[in-house]
C-alpha cells in the first residue's frame, strides 16, 4: 500500500520580493482613520482581537481574586489588595474583598468574558479578518456598518468598565441578571449593566447583520456553497443566531431597565417584599419571564461561543492533516442543524423552576437530539486526523487540545440536559465546571489555535515555536487542574455564587439532608487556586510571543502553511481590497494531498486571468 | 477598491446588498418586538382575575394613527415608484406627505401619552379609590400632595376593580366630575405612568419602542428628502435604492403598529 502514497517533492516558498509594504501604493490614511475610523475589515478585525485579548485578560484576573476569596475567605489579597481598597473604597476596605464586591466581580467575569472576550474574539475578530478573505472578498458588504459595530462594543466595554467605579459599584446578580435580585439589589450598576448590553447587542446585530450579508452577496465566482470553507459556514450560522437570538434578551433589557429606572414591574410578582418590607411596586410581573428571555439567547449564546472556534479548529486540522477533512457535507448540514435546534433548549437551564413534566421533556428530548449534531462535528474532527501525517505545530498543538477537552465539557453537559440528575447538580461548581471546560480549554484554546494559525498572514511573520509550545502544554496542565476539581467539588454539593468558599455552608449540618462537605473538598480551593496562578503566568509566553513577534518572528512568505483556501493566496499582508486581481473558484476547500497534483495543496482558486488546471483524477 | 453589487442586483440571489441588509436587520426586528409581544401575553394571562385594563386607551385616536400609518405606507410606496420613473419632484411630494403624516402620529401619541400622565388613582384612607384627570397642576403641586387638596375630574370607586374594566355599561354610565381629595386623607398616589401597573408598562414600553422607530425613521427619510438631491444627480439607482430601502423599514414600522392597535387599544 505503501506504494501508492505518492511523494510530493520538498515545498519551496516563492520568496517575498518585498517587504509587503509594497501593496498600498496609494497615500497612507493618517493614524486616526487608519486604526480608529478605519472601515477595512481586516483592521476591525485586529481592533476586536486586540480589544477582546484585553478584555479576557481583564475577567481572568477578576476571577484570580475571586479565587484568592475563595480559597482564603476574608484575608486581604495579597500585592494588590491595597491598590483594590484605593480604587474601588469602602467594598473592598482593607484589601478584603467585601461579599458585594464579590457578586459585583462575579456578574461581571461572566459578562466580560462572554460578552467582551470570546464572542467578540472568536465572531468578529476572526470572522472579520478572515471570512471576506476566505470568500474571496474584497470587503464586508457594508464597511461603514461594520466600523460601527466595533465602536459600539467598544462604548458597550467602557460603560462595562466605568460601572466598577460608581457608587454601589458594578452589576451583582450574575452574568444571568435574574429578576428580582436584579432590581432589587441598592446600586446603579445594573443600569450600566443593561446599557452595556444593549451596545453590545447593537454591535453584534450590526455585525452579524453584515457577515450574512457578506457571505450571501460577496462571494467570488465559482465559490458555490459547497466550496465554502467550514470556518466560513460556522461563522455564518453564529450570525443567524446573533441575528435572531439576541433581540429577545434586548427586549428583556429594555423591560428590566424599565423596572430599575421606571420603577415598573415587569418581572416583580405581587406581593414582593424587600428588606422586610413590602416594595413600593405594583406588581403583577413575572421573575420567570425574565427567564424565559435570558435563555432564549443565552443558550443559543454557547453556540455562539463554539462554533466560531470548531470552525477554526476545522482549518487548523485539515491544514496540519494535509488531507481533505473528513465528511464536509456531514460538518455543514450538523452546523446547520445545531443552528436550528439551538433556538428550542433553552429552558433546559430552568429545570428547577418548576416547569412541570411535560415542559421539561420536551426540552429534555431537544437537548438530547441537540447533542447528536454535535457529535457528528467533533467525531469528523477526529477521524480526519486518522491516516494523516499530521504536522504538529502550535495551532495545531492548540486544535489538537481543543478535542479532548471539549469533549469532556460536553459529555458532561448530559447529565445537565436530564432534569433528574441537574435538579441535583444546578448551580454547582459541577456546573462551573462543565461550561468552563466547553469555553475556557475548549473555545478559548481553538482561539488561541487560530491566533498562531493566522498570525502571519497578519504580519509577514511565525509566532516563535517554542514559547507557543510552552504555552500550550502549561495552559493545557493548569488548566485541567483547574476546572477538574470542580467536577468533584459539585458532586459533593459544594454551591457557586458562594463568597465565602462555601465555608459556611460546609459547617452547616442538617442530620439526614445536608451533610458538611468533606474537608478535603473544601482544601481543592487552595489548589485551583494556585493552579490559576500559574494559568496566569502561562499566558505570559503568550503575550510576550505575540508583541515580540511583530518585528523579530521567523519572516514567512505568502502561504507559509501551504494551505489551499483563499485566505492564503493573497499577498501579506492582505492590502485594502484583499487581493491584486480578481479570483475564480474551481474546487473546494481542502484539496490537499490530490493524486497527480504538483504540490501537496491545490489552491481554492486562483487570478481570473490564469486558471490553473484540474489536477487530473486518479481512480 | 469597489465592493460588488452595492447598487446593481446579484445575479444568483436577485439583491443588491443593502436590500439583502435591511430584510436581515428586519428579521432581527421581528424578534425584538416578538419578544415584547411574549412578555405581553405572559403579562396578561398572568394577571390576577379581573386586574387586566380594559378600554383604557381612546380607540378614536388609535384609530386615526392607524390610518395616518396606513396613509403614509401608501405615499412611501409612491415616492419610490416616482424614484422608479425618475420623477424627483413627485418624490420629494409623496415623502413630504410621508414626514407630515409620521409627525402627526406623533403629535397624536403625545397627547395620548400626556392624558395618561395626568391621570391619577388616589388611595384614599377610607378604602375608597378617587381616579381621574388632574383638573389643574398647580406650580405648588408637589406641596399640595402634603399639604394641600387634589381636585381631579373623575369619580370615586369601592374597588379598584371597578376601574379596570372600562367597556362595561355601568362604567360607561358612570358619571364623572369633579373630585377634591385632602391630602391628609392620601394612603397613596400615583398618575397612569408606566409604573402603575403591567398594562401601562407594557403600553408605555411598547408603543415607546415604536414611537422610536417612527421617529428614526422620519429622520432618515427627512435626510434624504432634504440631502438626497446630489445623489439623485449623480446615480439615481442608488437613491432609489436608499428609498427602497428605508421605506421597507417603514413599512415594518407600519406593519408593527397594526399588531399593537387590536391588542393594546381594542381587547
Amino acid at each position: 500500500m505503501l506504494s501508492d502514497i505518492q511523494q510530493f517533492p520538498p515545498f519551496r516558498e516563492p520568496q517575498p520580493a518585498h517587504d509587503g509594504h509594497g501593496h498600498a501604493e496609494h497615500h497612507e490614511p493618517g493614524f486616526w482613520s487608519k486604526y480608529i475610523f478605519s472601515t477595512d475589515h481586516k483592521v476591525i478585525g485586529i481592533q476586536y482581537g486586540f480589544t477582546s485579548l484585553c478584555f479576557l485578560l481583564f475577567g481572568f484576573s477578576l476571577m484570580l481574586l475571586m479565587r484568592w476569596q475563595i480559597a482564603h475567605p476574608g484575608v486581604p489579597v495579597p500585592v494588590i489588595g491595597p491598590l483594590l481598597a484605593k480604587f474601588l473604597g469602602q467594598p473592598a476596605a482593607g484589601g478584603i474583598i467585601s461579599p458585594e464586591l464579590y457578586n459585583s466581580f462575579g456578574a461581571m467575569h461572566g459578562t466580560i468574558m462572554v460578552f467582551l472576550g470570546v464572542v467578540p474574539l472568536a465572531f468578529a475578530a476572526f470572522g472579520n479578518y478572515v471570512v471576506p478573505l476566505m470568500i474571496g472578498a474584497p470587503d464586508m458588504c457594508f464597511p461603514r456598518v461594520n466600523m460601527a459595530s466595533f465602536h459600539a462594543y467598544f462604548l458597550g466595554g467602557v460603560v462595562m468598565v466605568v460601572s466598577f467605579f460608581i457608587p454601589g459599584g458594578a452589576a451583582q446578580a450574575g452574568w444571568t441578571s435574574y429578576s428580582p435580585l436584579a432590581t432589587t439589589i441598592p446600586t446603579d450598576g445594573q443600569a450600566f449593566w443593561l446599557i452595556g448590553m444593549v451596545l453590545l447587542i447593537t454591535s453584534s446585530l450590526l455585525g452579524a447583520v453584515n457577515f450574512i450579508a457578506t457571505i450571501i452577496q460577496l462571494r467570488a465566482p465559482g465559490m458555490t456553497w459547497m466550496r465554502l470553507p467550514w470556518f466560513v459556514w460556522a461563522q455564518f450560522v453564529t450570525a443567524f443566531i446573533l441575528l435572531l437570538a439576541f433581540p429577545p434578551l434586548e427586549a428583556a433589557g429594555v423591560l428590566q431597565l424599565m423596572d430599575n429606572l421606571a420603577h415598573t414591574s415587569f418581572f416583580l410578582p405581587t406581593g414582593l417584599a424587600v428588606g422586610g418590607q413590602l416594595a413600593d411596586r405594583s406588581g403583577g410581573g413575572s421573575p420567570l419571564l425574565w427567564q424565559h428571555l435570558f435563555w432564549f439567547l443565552g443558550h443559543p449564546e454557547v453556540y455562539v461561543l463554539i462554533l466560531p472556534a470548531m470552525g477554526i479548529v476545522v482549518e487548523v486540522i485539515a491544514n496540519n492533516t494535509r488531507k481533505p477533512i473528513w465528511g464536509y457535507k456531514s460538518l455543514v448540514y450538523s452546523v446547520l442543524f445545531v443552528g436550528f435546534l439551538s433556538f428550542i433548549v433553552w429552558a433546559h437551564h430552568m429545570y428547577l423552576t418548576g416547569m412541570g413534566q411535560k415542559i421539561a421533556t420536551f426540552f429534555q428530548a431537544t437537548t438530547m437530539i441537540i447533542s447528536i449534531p454535535s457529535v457528528i462535528i467533533l467525531t469528523c474532527m477526529f477521524l480526519s486526523l486518522w491516516g494523516g501525517s499530521i504536522r504538529i505545530n502550535t495551532p495545531m498543538l492548540f486544535a489538537l487540545g481543543f478535542l479532548p477537552m471539549f469533549g469532556i465539557g460536553g459529555l458532561t453537559g448530559l447529565p445537565l440536559g436530564l432534569a433528574a440528575c441537574d435538579l441535583l447538580l444546578h448551580d454547582t461548581y459541577y456546573i462551573i465546571a462543565h461550561f468552563h471546560y466547553v469555553v475556557a480549554p475548549g473555545t478559548i484554546f481553538a482561539l488561541f489555535a487560530g491566533v498562531y494559525f493566522w498570525y502571519p498572514k497578519i504580519t509577514g511573520r511565525k509566532m516563535n515555536e517554542f514559547w507557543g509550545r510552552v504555552h500550550f502544554w502549561c495552559s493545557l496542565a493548569f488548566m485541567n487542574i483547574v476546572f477538574m476539581p470542580m467536577f468533584l467539588q459539585g458532586i459533593k454539593g459544594m454551591l457557586r455564587r458562594m463568597s465565602d468558599g462555601a465555608v459556611n455552608y460546609s459547617a452547616a449540618r442538617v442530620p439526614g439532608v445536608i451533610d458538611a462537605l468533606p474537608g478535603n473538598i473544601m482544601q481543592l480551593n487552595g489548589v485551583i487556586l494556585w493552579a490559576a496562578v500559574c494559568l496566569g503566568i502561562a499566558q505570559i509566553p503568550f503575550i510576550i510571543n505575540l508583541f515580540w513577534s511583530i518585528n523579530h518572528g521567523e519572516k514567512v512568505g505568502d502561504n507559509p502553511w501551504r494551505a489551499t483556501t483563499l485566505d492564503w493566496q493573497t499577498p501579506t499582508p492582505p492590502p485594502h481590497g484583499n487581493f491584486t486581481e480578481e479570483q475564480v473558484i474551481e474546487r473546494g476547500p481542502y484539496e490537499y494531498s490530490v493524486p497527480g497534483a504538483a504540490e501537496d495543496f491545490t489552491p481554492q482558486g486562483g487570478p481570473a486571468k490564469n486558471p490553473t488546471t484540474h489536477a487530473p483524477a486518479h481512480h | 477598491m469597489d465592493i460588488p453589487y452595492t447598487v446593481e442586483s446579484r445575479p444568483d440571489t436577485g439583491l443588491y446588498n443593502a436590500k439583502l441588509g435591511i430584510w436581515l436587520f428586519l428579521a432581527s426586528e421581528v424578534m425584538l418586538f416578538g419578544g415584547l409581544f411574549s412578555a405581553y401575553v405572559l403579562l396578561r394571562v398572568g394577571a390576577a382575575p379581573g386586574m387586566w385594563p380594559h378600554g383604557w386607551l381612546n380607540v378614536t385616536l388609535g384609530t386615526i394613527n392607524t390610518l395616518l400609518l396606513a396613509l403614509s405606507a401608501i405615499t412611501t410606496l409612491l415616492a419610490w415608484a416616482a424614484c422608479k420613473v425618475r420623477d424627483f419632484t413627485k418624490f420629494r411630494i409623496f415623502h413630504a406627505c410621508t414626514i407630515l403624516l409620521a409627525l402627526s402620529f406623533l403629535t397624536i401619541k403625545s397627547f395620548e401619552y400626556h392624558d395618561k400622565l395626568i391621570h391619577y388613582e388616589i388611595v384614599l384612607n377610607n378604602g375608597t379609590f378617587a381616579d381621574g384627570h388632574l383638573v389643574e397642576k398647580s406650580a405648588d403641586f408637589d406641596l399640595a400632595k402634603k399639604t394641600g387638596t387634589i381636585t381631579l375630574h373623575g369619580r370615586i370607586v369601592d374597588d379598584e376593580k371597578e376601574l379596570m374594566d372600562l367597556r362595561t355599561p355601568e362604567a360607561r354610565a358612570a358619571k364623572l366630575g369633579e373630585v377634591t381629595v385632602a391630602a391628609a386623607d392620601i394612603v397613596k398616589m400615583g398618575n397612569y405612568g408606566p409604573r402603575h401597573n403591567t398594562f401601562t408598562a407594557i403600553y408605555f414600553t411598547m408603543t415607546g419602542l415604536h414611537a422610536l422607530h417612527i421617529l428614526g425613521g422620519t429622520i432618515v427619510i427627512f435626510y434624504m428628502w432634504a440631502f438626497g438631491g446630489a445623489m439623485w444627480k449623480t446615480d439615481p439607482e442608488r437613491f432609489t435604492n436608499r428609498i427602497e430601502v428605508s421605506g421597507l423599514f417603514w413599512h415594518f414600522v407600519d406593519l408593527v403598529w397594526i399588531f399593537l392597535f387590536p391588542v393594546l387599544y381594542l381587547t
